[in-house]
């Protein structure tokens, strides 16, 4: 039943954006919302799209996957939409009663939209493409520049590891207490809010003892392999930049540049 | 109130690439008062098959009859079902939530509905059963030692007042005392309440005293269903699937290839005792 939540989305598959190095990646995905605020005409939003839809083609993962993505903010779509739609002021082409359709309205809504279809798209192309682990550690290395202005950035980094990999553990062991207090009558579908909430403490309590005696757990053997954080620590597989990383970036340039002559020179 | 299963079949995540036959084709009777040993290594099938006894998992295919109805019927009461088969988790000390020892035994028979007053006298009884000290009831489940965390768990269960209770691995992580407290615990609950027992565990050594009934299960189905006599004499058999008979099978056939007029059927200690003084004496 809870299993069906995927959270680290990872789609493992054999393909060039696979293989990129993961802070080719974050920079290229960084880019990419950049560009999305940078362009503000059609021939623009061309450009995004086919730079996304190359990308994903390149990438083996089934636009299916992305279109999930999608599903999580439909809501706040539609609703970005119709408010854009129904509430620009401008030039009126159709009106009834107080909601009004404007010229403006049309293409603020469009391009609202079209903005925060591509932004989730292309952040999923990185999820979907990076291992967590591996997002983590170009996390890790691609921000180490912020050490000298004393940013925990390898504790960062291993926390959020941590935290990922804890997500799996944890969502077994809600089902499994669940489980053992259904066995005890308990009622977890019940439709009345107050009992719902009630329901809960029978669950929440030993899963939270849980995590607190899992993290107690991990520090320890964390501490009894001598762990002491950043400081000198090697990797078993470093990052080190290859030959496609350097075109990766090289991509990722060429598409700025034309997305901001776009901004800039083509007026329509 | 006897238990059925009719051709049994669960399949992990129906329908996806990885889907996984947990349980293949399990026909099982299971009847009144008995002590049953549930044994089989790590992911044959074991634990998914306890679990389709309460109704916690649904068969994907097959029926499974509690009492002479079918359990997959939609107007089937599910609760009434777990009320009579109680189910006892891997590692149970782990579902402790009250913020003392009575409130949380008194949790299961409050779901049952039954009112304060019968539920706390329930309780009470359970609590008395595992053998909890009294002065022990108002402390926090946290501050009790593992061992009797896990038997105010098992309490747990018992204050709903089960036909049949279901223990997976009752005495998984304890020490040797611990183990034997708990197992003798079980023994007297089967011996005095004639409940049905039916007991899950990796470790023939373990039931090898106590059930009347061995049911070992590999890779999904069902090995063998015998006694424990029977099912030891399948010694080599066993060994083949990652089990082993306890130590005493060993020590019997071995004396037997020596020469020694032994019983090699014996299958606990006490009765290898007699069969080892008996043939020296003769």
């Amino acid at each position: 039943m809870i299993r069906d939540i995927t959270l680290g989305q990872y789609y493992s598959t054999e393909s060039v954006i696979h293989r990129l190095d993961p802070r080719v990646k974050l920079v290229g995905t960084l880019c990419y919302i950049i560009s999305l605020f940078l362009i503000k005409n059609p021939i623009g939003y061309l450009v995004a799209a086919i730079f996304l839809a190359m990308v994903i083609w390149l990438s083996r993962v089934p636009v299916k996957f992305m279109i999930r993505g999608l599903k999580a903010i439909v809501l706040l779509l539609l609703i970005a939409g119709f408010f854009n739609l129904f509430f620009t002021p401008g030039e009126p082409l159709w009106s009834w009663k107080a909601l009004t359709i404007t010229k403006e309205g049309i293409v603020t809504a469009t391009t609202m939209v079209l903005r925060l279809m591509f932004l989730i798209m292309g952040s999923s192309v990185m999820t979907l493409t990076t291992t967590p682990n591996n997002l983590t550690d170009g996390m890790e290395k691609g921000l180490g520049f912020l050490k000298l202005i004393k940013v925990p950035v390898h504790e960062i980094a291993m926390m959020m590891s941590i935290a990922l990999r804890f997500i799996p553990i944890l969502l077994e062991e809600t089902d499994k207490i669940m489980k053992a207090q259904i066995a005890r009558g308990a009622d977890f579908e019940s439709k009345n809010l107050i009992k719902k909430a009630k329901a809960l403490v029978p669950l929440l309590v030993p899963l939270f003892v849980s995590a607190f005696r899992r993290a107690n757990d991990l520090a320890l053997a964390m501490e009894a392999r001598c762990y002491r954080g950043g400081e000198g620590r090697t990797k078993m597989k470093p990052l080190i930049y290859k030959k496609r990383d350097a075109a990766g970036y090289l991509v990722i340039l060429l598409y700025l540049v034309v997305c901001i002559y776009i901004g800039r020179v083509i007026k329509l | 109130m006897s238990i059925i299963l009719d051709h049994v079949r669960y399949t992990y995540e129906s329908g996806t690439t990885h889907r996984s036959d947990a349980l293949k084709d399990i026909s099982l009777k299971i009847d009144d008062g008995e002590f049953i040993g549930l044994i089989g290594h790590t992911g044959s099938g074991k634990s998914t098959l306890v679990q389709h006894l309460n109704g916690l998992l649904m068969p994907t295919s097959g029926s499974i009859y509690f009492d002479g109805k079918d359990i997959s019927d939609s107007d089937y009461d599910k609760k009434e079902l777990r009320r009579h088969v109680g189910l006892v988790f891997q590692y149970p000390e782990h579902q402790l939530f009250e913020s003392d020892v009575f409130s949380d035994v008194v949790f299961g028979p409050r779901n049952m509905g039954l009112d304060k007053k019968a539920a706390e006298l329930t309780a009470y009884k359970a609590l008395e059963s595992v053998g909890i000290p009294h002065d022990l009831f108002y402390v926090s489940p946290f501050d009790l030692s593992g061992g009797q965390k896990r038997r105010v768990a098992i309490a747990g269960v018992l204050a709903m007042n089960p036909d049949v209770l279901v223990l997976d691995e009752p005495t998984a992580g304890l020490d040797p005392a611990g183990r034997d407290e708990i197992l003798s615990l079980i023994k007297k609950l089967h011996d005095e309440k004639k409940i049905t027992v039916i007991l899950v565990s990796h470790s023939m050594e373990d039931v090898a005293n106590y059930v009347g009934r061995i049911i070992v299960m590999n890779d999904g189905m069902i090995f063998l269903d015998d006694t424990p006599k029977n099912v030891f004499a399948h010694y080599t058999e066993l060994e083949d699937i990652g089990l082993s008979a306890p130590a005493v099978t060993y020590i019997m056939a071995a004396l037997k290839k020596k020469g020694l007029n032994v019983d090699t059927g014996a299958t606990t200690i006490d009765e290898a005792l007699y069969s080892i003084l008996g043939a020296l004496r003769r």
